[in-house]
């Protein structure tokens, strides 16, 4: 297949312009095809693996699709209770100041059982990194109506759409918590096309070198995809959520450093 | 001026078919094969490996990590 002419003498280790990290293992990840928790593994993991943080670093994971992340990163992974993930954050942070923390939750998690861990935990203004997976369900376990659900979005418990007068109206985490005082850094992004995976990529960076400062809670949501849960292919459903998702959930920083 | 070459390398049996490369390539060099690998799924290869430019911007989408890029000047 690969046999045109040239192209055997290119690979070689020299020429080497990009490969998965050594920080990611090389276990075949859960996730349904398209998902974009593997993305958003890889770039942190990119990350950690560019800071030499490697030995230094705590994950908290939650439950939800990502409660297996400690197969596939090759650090520290503490697993919390569903949605209490900052509050062992916070104790890991506490005893082991000189750790980083971070922890790595989705909607169903952050936003729903969570919602007083977390926004306590930023509140407080502990330093810890918050990552949070915004696919407006609960994708594990079968696409039902998360809070982050849309107005007029479908799930398996929504089956009309999502009316708000009966089951109220979508929680925006993101916005809540960058009007708290505690959080240092609070932005938006997407892992869905390169040049956002290079965007967001670059926001952990930040966000890891700000906790090296002790300044306060760091909180990067990411508006991923959930093909299986949405019920599209992978292509249809990275497209429906630049049309439908990102209205409703801009990308940007919300809250920066004031230099 | 220097040509910039490139070339990718998939590892076909971890690849889940998202199609998600193939859309990101800026120069089409990724298709999905006609055949499946040992999980059922048709895993993407380089089609018209000619045309890579090593952007490296499937390696940057693919949420498997199953794209290594290598690129070199001619």
């Amino acid at each position: 297949m690969i046999e045109a002419t040239g192209i055997k003498e290119i690979i070689k280790p020299e020429n080497l312009a990009y490969r998965k990290t050594d920080i990611m293992t090389d276990n075949i990840l859960s996730y349904c095809p398209g998902c974009g928790h593997g993305t958003a593994h890889r770039i942190l993991a990119e990350v950690i693996d560019e800071e030499e943080l490697q030995s230094q670093t705590i994950g908290v994971s939650p439950v939800g699709c990502s409660v297996m992340m400690y197969n596939y990163l090759d650090v520290d992974i503490q697993q919390a209770a569903h949605g209490r993930a900052p509050a062992v954050a916070t104790a890991i942070k506490r005893l082991m100041p000189e750790k980083f923390v971070f922890t790595y939750q989705g909607d169903g998690d952050l936003a729903a059982i969570g919602t007083a861990e977390t926004i306590h935990a930023c509140n407080r203004g502990e330093n810890i990194l918050i990552i949070f997976i915004n696919n407006g369900i609960y994708g594990m376990t079968g696409g039902q109506m998360a809070p982050t659900t849309l107005p007029g979005m479908k799930s398996s418990t929504s089956p009309f759409g999502r009316d708000v007068k009966t089951m109220g109206n979508p929680l925006k985490m993101t916005d809540i918590v960058a009007t708290l005082p505690g959080t240092y850094y609070v932005t938006r992004q997407s892992v869905h096309t390169p040049a956002n995976v290079r965007k967001t990529k670059k926001a952990i960076r930040k966000a890891v070198q700000y906790q090296k400062l002790d300044k306060g809670t760091c909180f990067i949501e990411i508006v991923a995809n959930c093909p299986s849960g949405w019920k599209m292919t992978p292509v249809q459903s990275n497209k429906w959520m630049e049309e439908t998702m990102f209205p409703f959930y801009p990308l940007g920083d919300l809250k920066t450093p004031e230099e | 001026m220097a040509k910039i070459k490139g070339s990718i390398v998939v590892n076909m049996e971890n690849c889940k078919g998202c199609e998600i490369c193939m859309v990101s390539c800026p120069t089409g060099t990724i298709s999905m094969a006609k055949e499946v690998n040992g999980k059922g799924y048709y895993y993407a290869y380089p089609a018209n490996p000619d045309l890579c430019i090593g952007c490296a911007s499937c390696a940057m989408v693919c949420p498997d990590g199953v794209i290594t890029v290598y690129k070199t000047k001619i």
